[in-house]
C-alpha cells in the first residue's frame, strides 16, 4: 500500500480504566479510499478505540500518526438531540461554520427535503443521513462512524451503508465504522478488524468471517449472520442448520 | 409616595438587568442540564457572603469568589467516576448552603439580614448594586456572545464539537465563570435559594415560541423581565416578599405559554 494514500496509523494501543484492560496493544491503519470495519461484542473497546483515534481521549500506551491537516467527520453512537433545543437541520448544518454547500449536501444523503425540520423531529435513520450531510460539508478526509445503524430500521439500515460505500467512491475519502453486525455491512467494506479488548484477526471480510477467532466470540449468531449472507451469494453445506434457523426466524415473524 | 417610586424604579430597574442576564444564560443551563450545577453554586454563595463580610471586602465580591471555587471544586472532581454527578452535586450543594449557615451565624458583631440573603432584597437595592448588575450583566453576555458558537456545538454534543476542533475544556470553564458572575449578581433579586428559578423558568417559558437557540435566548430575557415587572409589581400591592413574587410570575408566565401553546397545537 502506497505510504501516501496512509490516512492514520495506530501501533500498540492500550488503555486501561479502573485496571481493567479495555485495549491491549492494538494496530489499526486507514487509508483514502479504504472503508474498514471495526467489529466486536459489547464492552470490546471498539468506542474507546475511536475515540483514541479521534484524539478525544489519551491511551496509556502506543502511537497515533495522522496526516498533517487530516480532517476528521465524525458521527457517535446513539446521538439524539433534546428537543429542548430549537434547531432546525439548517441550523444545524451551520452550527459551527457558514456554509454554502448545505442544499448540495443534504441532496448528496438524500435528505434536502429536510432542511426547514426540527432536529428534535427526525426519525432515527433521518438523523443520521443529516448528521452525515454534516460531516460531509468540511469534506472530510476520514468519516468515523460508530454503530451509525441503531436506531435506524433494517431498508434504512441498508440504504445508510449503501450511502456511505457511494461517498466513499464519490468522494475517495477512507471511512471508519464500528458495527455488531458483520453481515450488513459486508459487502461495502474493503478490511475488518474483529476486536476483544485486542484484535482477534483481520482481513478481508469474507476471511474473517471462517476464522475461528471470529466465531468464537460471536457464537451461533455471527454463524447465523454467515449463513444468511451467504446463502444469498454462494452455496455452503455447512450452512444446512442455519437455514432452518433462518426459516424458524420468518416463521415466528408471521405470527 | 415618591419615595415608594424611588425605591420601586430601583428594584424595577436592577431585576430588568439581572433578568436581561439570566435569560440568554439560562437556556444554556436549560440545554446542557446544569440545574442542580446551578444550584450546587447559588447556595455556595452564602459562603461567599460570610468570606465578604468577614474579610470586609464587598460581599458580591466575596460571593464570586466562592461561587467560582466551587465552581472548580465540581470541574475537578467530576473526574473521578466513584460517585455520580447528581450525589456529587447534591452533597455541595447542600454542604455548601449549610457550611454557609454556620459561617455566618459566627459573625454575631456583624448585623445582617438572612432572609435577604436567602430569598432576596430587591427593595433594597442601592446604586452600587445596580452598577454590579450592569457592570457584571453586561460581562456575562459579552462574554457568552463569544462563546456562543463553540458553546453551542458543544451543548449539542460534546464530541462532535471536540472533535470538530471546538476548544471543550476552555469553553466549559469559560461558561461556568459567567454563571458564577450571574449568580453573584442575582443573588441580589431573588436570593440563594431562587436564583436557579430565574436561570431555568424564563427559558423554559421561551422554548415554547423559539424556532432557533438565539431566538430562545431573547424570548427567555424578555419572560423574565416580564416576570420581574409582574412579580415586583404584585409584591408592592399585596405587600408579599419580591423575590419569591417574582418567581411565582415567571412560573405564572411558563403555564401561560404552556396552555397557549397547547390551543395553538390543537387548533
Amino acid at each position: 500500500m502506497p505510504s501516501s494514500q496512509l490516512l492514520v496509523d495506530l501501533t500498540k494501543i492500550s488503555i486501561e480504566f479502573d485496571n481493567r484492560k479495555i485495549l491491549q496493544a492494538v494496530d489499526l491503519s486507514l487509508n483514502a479510499g479504504e472503508i474498514v470495519t471495526l467489529v466486536g461484542p459489547n464492552g470490546s473497546g471498539k468506542s474507546t478505540l475511536l475515540k483514541i483515534l479521534l484524539g478525544l481521549v489519551r491511551p496509556d500506551a502506543g502511537t497515533i500518526w495522522r496526516r498533517q491537516g487530516l480532517t476528521i467527520g465524525y458521527l457517535p453512537q446513539r446521538l439524539t438531540i433534546d428537543p429542548v433545543m430549537p434547531l432546525t437541520v439548517d441550523r444545524l448544518m451551520k452550527l459551527t461554520r457558514a456554509s454554502k454547500d448545505i442544499d448540495e449536501v443534504l441532496l448528496e444523503v438524500n435528505a434536502a427535503h429536510l432542511k426547514d425540520t426540527p432536529v428534535a423531529r427526525l426519525s432515527g435513520g433521518e438523523l443520521q443521513r443529516v448528521l452525515l450531510a454534516r460531516a460531509l460539508l468540511r469534506e472530510p478526509d476520514l468519516l468515523v462512524l460508530d454503530e451509525p445503524t441503531q436506531g435506524v430500521d433494517f431498508t434504512g439500515e441498508i440504504d445508510l451503508y449503501e450511502l456511505i460505500a457511494r461517498i466513499r467512491d464519490t468522494r475517495g475519502c477512507g471511512v471508519l465504522i464500528v458495527s455488531h453486525d458483520l453481515h450488513l455491512v459486508m459487502s461495502s467494506t474493503d478490511q475488518v478488524i474483529c476486536l476483544n479488548h485486542h484484535v482477534c484477526c483481520s482481513g478481508a471480510p469474507e476471511a474473517v468471517q471462517r476464522n475461528p477467532a471470529y466465531l468464537d466470540l460471536f457464537g451461533p449468531r455471527a454463524a447465523q449472520g454467515l449463513a444468511v449472507y451467504t446463502h444469498a451469494h454462494d452455496h455452503d453445506h455447512d450452512m444446512r442448520g442455519d437455514v432452518v434457523a433462518t426459516d424458524g426466524h420468518f416463521h415466528s415473524h408471521t405470527h | 409616595m415618591t419615595s415608594i417610586d424611588d425605591f420601586f424604579w430601583f428594584a424595577l430597574f436592577g431585576g430588568l438587568g439581572v433578568a436581561m442576564t439570566t435569560g440568554p444564560l439560562g437556556c444554556f443551563v436549560v440545554w446542557r442540564r446544569m440545574a442542580y450545577f446551578g444550584d450546587s453554586l447559588a447556595h455556595s454563595a452564602l459562603i461567599g457572603v460570610a468570606l465578604g463580610l468577614a474579610l470586609s471586602i464587598d460581599t458580591t465580591f466575596g460571593v464570586l469568589i466562592a461561587c467560582i471555587a466551587v465552581a472548580v471544586a465540581i470541574t475537578l472532581l467530576q473526574d473521578q467516576q466513584r460517585l455520580a454527578t447528581d450525589t456529587l452535586l447534591g452533597i455541595l450543594a447542600h454542604s455548601s448552603l449549610a457550611i454557609g449557615l454556620v459561617a455566618v451565624s459566627f459573625l454575631d458583631n456583624v448585623r445582617i439580614d438572612l432572609m435577604a440573603y436567602l430569598f432576596g432584597d430587591i427593595l433594597a437595592i442601592n446604586g452600587t448594586d445596580l452598577v454590579w448588575v450592569y457592570g457584571g450583566g453586561t460581562v456575562a453576555l459579552a462574554g457568552l456572545a463569544y462563546i456562543w458558537r463553540p458553546l453551542l456545538a458543544l451543548s449539542i454534543h460534546a464530541d462532535i464539537a471536540h472533535a470538530e476542533g471546538v476548544p471543550v475544556r476552555a469553553t466549559r470553564l469559560a461558561f461556568t465563570l459567567l454563571l458564577a458572575i450571574v449568580i453573584a449578581i442575582a443573588m441580589k433579586i431573588v436570593g440563594v435559594l431562587l436564583i436557579v428559578s430565574m436561570l431555568i423558568i424564563p427559558a423554559a417559558t421561551a422554548r415554547r415560541f423559539a424556532q432557533s437557540p438565539e431566538q430562545m435566548a431573547v424570548l427567555a430575557a424578555i419572560s423574565g423581565a416580564i416576570a420581574v415587572g409582574g412579580g415586583l409589581t404584585a409584591s408592592l400591592h399585596w405587600n408579599t416578599p419580591s423575590g419569591p413574587s417574582i418567581v411565582t410570575a415567571a412560573f405564572v408566565l411558563f403555564l401561560l405559554a404552556n396552555v397557549v401553546g397547547l390551543i395553538f397545537k390543537r387548533v
